[in-house]
């Protein structure tokens, strides 16, 4: 089995995934706030002036709720969509950590922790699926 | 209030959240959450969408610096991380179907716990415990670099520490919490992990927890891009004043203060919720 070379090697790919994994975190963070930021631009230059009103809940309009209606909202640059672009890419930046850790896995040919990186993505995938058909 | 107003005075309140959740571990949504329903007067389920929105941002952004310092265990993580996902999914359900009432009343209960465990904290016992066979098979023990040297340490109790999770991720898509306090209960107290090693893996894990609460948020309309963009920011910025400082001292009578007021909070989320003011 060559038990010490194996763990050394899994040691070193572990290491790299670490960096990977929080170069990842990081990007997919500062690449969301910068998003949020010019959303907040575009939206207050606009609507600033707007009576501000979260006593009532009244839910988002539909547009704002689901994946393909938050693109076309801010490829049409209202500042609402941009920024709901912007916490999207938030919400999937840990979803593509978990994504990546099952290449990571694979590489260290570690099955067990392939199987639960895919167990728990299944259930992100389930939840953002699922969420597609209001109940 | 006009919108401007308004995301200034958000804004502000987040950095504050944020920079006292980063000091105390607790988390920027523990005072974020009665910040906008008690004093801005918002409605819960908006105010546990934006929260859960910051939750994610902090985590993952404090998870990039941990990570690369090698002290997280990313087994550990990934394992439990079934547990609180499964959990966040059921809370999630949970909080569209409970009144904001009972939200608030889960809410203030959570807030005394927490605070009260945050007195208790750090436990520093120094551990050398037995393998456990199923933490074994299932790869969990580790190691890290401490000092000089590398500590290696055993995991204990994997089915209880697994439950616990799962409770922990309930609470996190219930109230759109990190429920790190919990999380750490769980791994540092349950399953024996050396306490710096829970805490960094729990921080790891939020980001995931929190994310598969959020799918079932966005698409009940609980997450509006005009609050969540200000307090986003803010508990981020906040956070990472937080963190800065942390690293420089440990204000043990912050600490106490915070929980505090944390808990002044909390009685005064189980009032609202229980009169049925909110």
């Amino acid at each position: 089995m060559g038990g010490f070379d194996a763990s050394r090697d899994r040691s070193w790919t572990d290491k790299r995934m670490e960096r990977f994994i929080g170069n990842l975190l990081r990007g997919g963070v500062m690449a969301s706030a910068f998003l949020v930021v010019i959303g907040a631009v575009v939206y207050l230059a606009r609507h600033g002036d707007a009576p501000a009103d979260y006593r009532a809940f009244r839910s988002e309009p539909a547009d704002l709720r689901s994946v393909g209606g938050i693109f076309r909202e801010a490829l049409a640059l209202r500042g609402r969509g941009i920024i709901q672009l912007g916490l999207l890419l938030l919400i999937a930046t840990p979803v593509a950590r978990v994504a990546f850790s099952i290449f990571g896995f694979a590489e260290e040919h570690d099955r067990l922790y392939v199987i639960v990186a895919c167990l728990v993505l299944l259930i992100l995938a389930g939840s953002l699926i699922g969420s597609a058909w209001p109940m | 209030m006009n919108m401007l107003e308004f995301s200034l005075i958000v804004a502000a309140g987040s950095v504050v959240a944020g920079f006292l959740g980063a000091l105390t571990g607790l988390g920027g949504g523990v005072v974020l959450v009665p910040m906008l329903t008690l004093v801005l007067g918002v409605d819960v389920r908006y105010a546990i969408g934006a929260s859960l929105v910051s939750v994610i941002a902090t985590s993952s952004g404090a998870a990039a610096a941990y990570v690369k310092e090698g002290i997280t265990n990313i087994r550990i993580g990934m394992f439990l991380e079934i547990a609180t996902t499964l959990g966040a999914l059921a809370g999630a359900t949970l909080a569209t179907h409970i009144s904001s009432s009972a939200i608030s009343i889960v809410f203030g209960a959570v807030l005394i716990v927490s605070a009260f465990l945050s007195w208790k904290r750090p436990s520093r016992n120094q551990r050398d415990t037995e393998p456990d066979p199923l933490a074994t098979k299932l790869r969990l023990n580790g190691s890290f670099r401490e000092g000089d040297g590398i500590r290696s340490y055993n995991v204990r109790h994997v089915p209880l520490g697994w439950g616990l999770m799962f409770g922990a991720g309930t609470l996190s898509g219930l109230l759109g919490i990190g429920s790190g306090a919990m999380k750490v209960l769980a791994m540092d107290q349950a399953m024996k992990i050396p306490f710096k090693v829970s805490t960094t893996t729990s921080n790891f894990m939020i980001g995931v927890t929190a994310a598969a609460s959020a799918g079932i948020y966005l698409s009940r309309g609980y997450i509006d891009p005009g609050l969540s963009m200000p307090v986003m920011l803010g508990v981020l910025a906040g956070s990472l004043l937080g963190t800065r400082i942390l690293v420089k001292a440990d204000p043990g009578w912050l600490r106490r203060v915070f929980s505090l007021v944390i808990v002044a909070l909390g009685i005064e989320m189980l009032y609202k919720g229980i009169s049925g003011r909110i």
